[in-house]
């Protein structure tokens, strides 16, 4: 099943410059392999060194935080999308 | 490369930093890349700030906010371009938290000094290199007309 993963600017430069990607994925978890499959330059900017997603980045499947979800095993559909957001804050 | 926006939305930003004085405001600028590098903005999106705990000297956009602004942008063939905030009675320079909390590498980061509630200087910054070598360079503001 392929599904699309929507890709923030400034990861855009490891992906192709592409804004949208789509992969074969049942599982968010899947999805997030497959782009990094396809895109190896992405990986260090996606996962940290233990695996795990980079503190900063955000992974959304449509409008839910995957975090509040099932994670990496969360079930997807063709109609789905899923969205990167790297954090953004700061202050003075 | 420069950042350029519409007087209109300059307006509207700094504007924002006014009304949510004395605390930091926020949001989005959605626009278009140009070949050499350069960022037209085409909208202004004001985002809440979600750092209840210290508003004045801290600001945070949910990421619910930023997934449905870039879906939009992604839809109307546009982007996320860069993000604004203020500094209640304080230059409008990046601070070391500034820097630590960016991660958009090639967008700006437009700060806006608000002293006793007076949007004064706005300022635009573009971050660059990867996360672990990352800073600000000096970006010029271009105001055009609408």
């Amino acid at each position: 099943m392929s599904i699309k993963v929507l890709i923030p600017t400034p990861l855009r430069p490891y992906a192709g410059k592409q804004s949208v990607i789509e992969v074969n994925a049942q599982t968010v978890g899947e999805a997030l392999s497959g782009l990094v499959t396809k895109h190896p330059d992405l990986r260090k900017h996606l996962f940290a060194e233990d695996g795990k997603l980079r503190s900063f980045v955000n992974v959304y499947l449509n409008d839910e935080d995957i975090r509040y979800l099932s994670k990496d095993s969360t079930p997807v559909k063709e109609t789905d999308t899923i969205t990167i957001v790297p954090s953004v804050a700061g202050g003075r | 490369m420069a950042l350029k926006i519409p007087v209109r939305l300059f307006d509207q930003l700094r504007q924002h930093g006014e009304a949510t004085y004395p605390h930091e405001c926020c949001g989005v600028l959605v626009g278009e890349f140009d070949e050499s590098g350069g960022k037209l903005v085409r909208s202004v999106v004001p985002c809440g700030n979600t750092r209840t705990d210290s508003l004045a000297n801290r600001y945070h956009i949910s990421p619910s906010e930023l997934v449905r602004i870039q879906r939009d942008a992604i839809l109307a063939g546009q982007d996320i371009v860069g993000f604004y905030h203020s500094h209640p009675d304080h230059p409008a320079r990046w601070s070391a938290t500034d820097l630590a909390e960016a991660h958009w590498t090639g967008c700006s980061y437009v700060i806006t000094s608000v002293e006793n509630g007076r949007a004064l200087l706005s300022n635009s910054f573009l971050l660059l290199d990867q996360e672990e070598a990352k800073h600000f360079e000096d970006e010029p503001l271009k105001v055009i007309e609408n």
